[in-house]
């Protein structure tokens, strides 16, 4: 029952965080600009406007403006996108599959790469290949993502011309409904260049992790004790040590998801990627609120759904931990 | 999902190979139309559009002239009356053949439009004649039927009868379904994403050059990416260039480039009912010679515009060959000082920062020429987005707008930027400087039912020198246009200066 009462738990949280960032996203709105601006041509008339402000409710106070929200979010419609012209959650729901790719692939490749390269650090710290990562990972922390981006493209897609500048390439539509572009050859080829973009921004700070936290792991008495005993250096290394690194490495990681979305949003753009984020911004530009609403209000649940799978690892990591709120 | 909302239009999709040379281009802008529907929202996007899916009555050519397309001749009946002979034996995509009626009914649906209604409300009836002559009746006599008629895009009244209604904030047939006569139907559509144009095989205008059979619109709404995709091959046509790649791109040998000056006019504007320093032309006289716009267009614009001095571009009938940039920083020291200001002047000023090519860098260099003679500025540049409702709030000194003529006309600048303000008839609607003038106003009223066009050239003319005697405003420059595509996409013959190119008449080697 642990289980299921922590996830009740999370659940009402989930509930209270949408709450709470629907209403600081309603009160923020005004201050996103004027719709109509973007609804209409620049010569109609400030009363044509001003009549299609009123048809739109935009006119209505505040406490009617959210009371009308809220009654259609409890049946899950969170209002219908000005530019698109269909409900917000649909339009986003119909992006998902595309920022999700894009963050595996970025995932895939930071894990893939920083985890041997944050060992290795660790455990030959004056060897020249460590110090060569090391001063890597300090350029790459130092460079701006859009920086990184727009190198990658004129370099790879401009120069060489080996890889696609923009977009997401071919897809393949599997049964329930998910775009894959994992399938595909031109798909995984449109997904390289912006996945590497995303993941270089997770990849000089995993490596500094997991080398200072293997060096401190390696450092400790169980693993001197271990030695002592005449264990494999293999087997201290891989099995006992690392595995007391992943502690922290999965919370920082689970904080970290936040970054990733947040630069999922200049990734998207740069590369024109059809994905949740690149939607963001151009919401914003077109000050298109229903859906700048509907889509922190989708961030803040996958926040906390994030959340909520980082604190069932630990439990699998270190059976020692026990689940926040459950009772022993 | 997304991918497969594809909206396949229910008409004939003879897709088949026609021909050996099935020609596909791959073109990206940096957005795509906001929606089908061609009456939901007056812009570029839509424009352009208009003229993939559907044809105008009439359409302009290079040189701002009108080339008969749906109407094949034009006669005055009298003052007030104009008569469109229209060509016969044309259909729609759905195979309903294009008659007056369908045209009479395009048009009452524009005059229901918000955001088309006001370009034809001089135009009191449309009436059909017989199947191919509709008669147009205005409220008096209108030098500026032609221009009028370039937006109406017959629409198939039989297809969308019933199902016609305009919606600007929420789904409608109209916006994703269409039928027009135009050289292309929309096969795919992805918004945001992709569009899909495929030639129509029973397009009308078997005259046309033009061998594209399938045209794809991807939106790239970054720049660099956009010049990207082209320099890489992805893509064979884009729009706009920024200017920052234009170097590039001319130096490419792969690539073509084309240039065009614009239309749309840049401008500050002065409050004069905010700041009262600015009530005074000598002040105002003083911010023009102050202003080195010619250096503006040099450094900042890097040569992609057209240094201005009033309001309507060359080809304008209101264009004014007399005035010229009038910068002398100390002239307009002597009249800062003539005017009482000699010790300076603190103002406000606010610019978009994402609206107009370098917008902000324009304002940042203006107040550094104006802080040159005394005037200290207190500038906010903001998004777009925030930024009209400040502009309609009149909220700072100093404003920025640019205006591009809905009906490249000289008359429609004065009617929204320099004639008195006015919230009953909408007049001066867009000028925050509450610059007023009872004989440009006259003037400008009076062209508007001027049909002789040496007359009306001349009180066109007149009200610019108005302007420019009065320093009314601050006139930058006019945009250049760039468009850049492989060497084997002929565009330069179907690009013009309002920026809808005729993608039915482009030609692909």
């Amino acid at each position: 029952m642990h289980i299921l009462a922590f996830l009740i738990r999370r659940a009402v949280q989930a509930l209270v965080v949408m709450f709470v960032i629907s209403l600081i996203g309603f009160t923020i709105q005004s201050n996103l600009g004027d719709p109509l601006r973007e609804l209409v041509g620049q010569s109609v008339s400030e009363a044509e406007r001003e009549a299609l402000r009123g048809e739109m409710g935009l006119k209505d106070p505040f406490a009617v403006q959210y009371a009308r929200f809220l009654s259609k979010a409890v049946r899950g419609d969170l209002g219908t996108s000005y530019f698109f012209k269909r409900p917000a959650l649909e339009v986003i729901a119909d992006k998902f599959s595309a920022t999700f790719e894009l963050v595996i692939g970025a995932t895939l490749i930071f894990v893939s790469l920083s985890v041997p390269a944050g060992i290795y650090c660790a455990i030959n710290p004056q060897s020249w290949p460590a110090r060569a990562i090391m001063s890597f990972s300090i350029i790459g922390i130092s460079v701006p993502v859009f920086l990184t981006a727009i190198f990658l493209v004129w370099f790879f897609g401009v120069e060489l011309g080996w890889l696609p500048a923009f977009g997401r390439g071919e897809t393949l539509a599997l049964p329930w409904g998910w775009e894959t572009g994992f399938l595909t050859a031109d798909g995984l080829a449109h997904l390289l260049l912006p996945s590497v973009t995303l993941s270089s921004i997770m990849l000089p700070l995993f490596i500094r992790l997991i080398r200072a936290e293997m060096m401190e792991a390696m450092g400790t008495e169980y693993v001197r004790f271990a030695q002592a005993k005449g264990l494999s250096p293999r087997r201290i290394r891989y099995v006992h040590a690392f595995r007391n690194t992943l502690l922290p490495v999965v919370t920082v990681g689970g904080l970290q998801i936040g970054t990733l979305i947040a630069y999922t949003i200049l990734t998207e753009t740069v590369f024109q990627w059809p994905g949740m984020g690149f939607l963001f911004l151009e919401a914003v530009n077109r000050v298109d609120t229903p859906l700048i609403i509907a889509y922190i209000i989708v961030v803040g649940l996958i926040f906390v759904i994030v959340n909520t799978i980082v604190d069932l690892i630990y439990t699998l990591i270190n059976p020692m931990v026990k689940l926040p709120g459950a009772r022993a | 999902m997304g991918y497969f909302r594809n909206i396949a239009i229910g008409c004939v999709l003879a897709l088949a190979a026609t021909g050996a040379a099935a020609q596909t281009v791959n073109f990206a802008y940096d957005a795509d139309p906001v929606s089908l529907d061609p009456h939901e929202q007056l812009s570029g996007g839509t424009l352009q559009l208009s003229h993939m899916v559907y044809d105008p009555l009439v359409r302009w050519n290079k040189d701002l002239g009108f080339d008969p397309r749906l109407a094949e001749s034009w006669e005055r009946v009298d003052e007030t009356t104009m008569r469109f002979h229209l060509r016969d034996g044309v259909s729609f995509h759905s195979g309903n053949p294009m008659t007056a009626q369908d045209v009479v009914w395009t048009i009452e649906r524009l005059k229901s439009s918000p955001d088309f209604k006001g370009i034809f409300s001089g135009w009191v009836s449309a009436e059909a004649v017989d199947d191919l002559t509709v008669e147009i009746k205005t409220d008096g006599p209108s030098p500026l039927v032609l221009h009028t008629a370039t937006y109406v895009f017959p629409m198939d009244s039989k297809f969308y009868e019933g199902r016609a209604e305009i919606v600007k904030h929420g789904d409608s047939f109209a916006s994703q379904n269409v039928s027009g006569t135009g050289p292309f139907t929309i096969t795919a559509r992805e918004q945001g994403v992709r569009v899909e144009f495929t030639r129509n095989p029973e397009y009308w205008d078997t005259d046309s050059p033009g061998n594209v059979q399938k045209a794809i619109l991807t939106p790239i709404k970054e720049a660099p990416t956009r010049v990207a995709a082209l320099l890489a091959g992805d893509v064979d046509f884009i729009a706009p260039v920024p200017p920052t790649d234009l170097e590039r791109i001319d130096a490419d040998p792969n690539v073509d480039l084309v240039t065009m000056t614009g239309t749309r006019i840049i401008t500050l504007q002065l409050n004069q009912e905010r700041q009262p320093a600015f009530a005074d032309a000598r002040v105002r006289n003083a911010i023009m010679h102050a202003i080195n716009n010619e250096g503006i267009v040099a450094k900042i614009m890097k040569g992609f515009g057209t240094t201005a001095a009033q309001m309507s571009p060359e080809g304008y009938l209101g264009h004014n060959p007399a005035l010229t940039p009038r910068f002398d920083v100390a002239r307009a020291q002597s009249l800062m000082e003539e005017a009482g200001y000699g010790d300076g002047l603190n103002v406000s000023m606010m610019c978009p920062n994402n609206r107009y090519v370098n917008d902000f860098k324009i304002c940042e260099a203006s107040a550094a020429m104006l802080a040159k003679i005394g005037i200290k500025v207190d500038l906010t540049t903001m998004p777009k987005a925030q930024y009209w409702p400040k502009f309609d709030e009149r909220a700072a000194d100093i404003m920025m707008i640019g205006w591009h003529s809905d009906t490249e006309d000289s008359a429609n600048f004065y009617e929204f930027l320099a004639m008195t303000p006015n919230a009953d008839t909408g007049r001066g609607q867009y000028n925050s400087g509450n610059y007023s003038n009872a004989r440009v106003d006259e003037l400008t009223l009076a062209s508007l039912t001027e049909t002789d066009t040496a007359k009306r050239a001349a009180m066109l003319q007149e009200v610019e020198q108005i302007l420019y005697d009065e320093a009314a405003f601050v006139p930058f420059h006019w945009q250049d246009l760039a468009w850049a595509a492989k060497k084997n996409v002929k565009i330069e013959p179907i690009l013009n200066v309002m920026n809808f190119p005729y993608i039915g008449d482009l030609v692909v080697e």
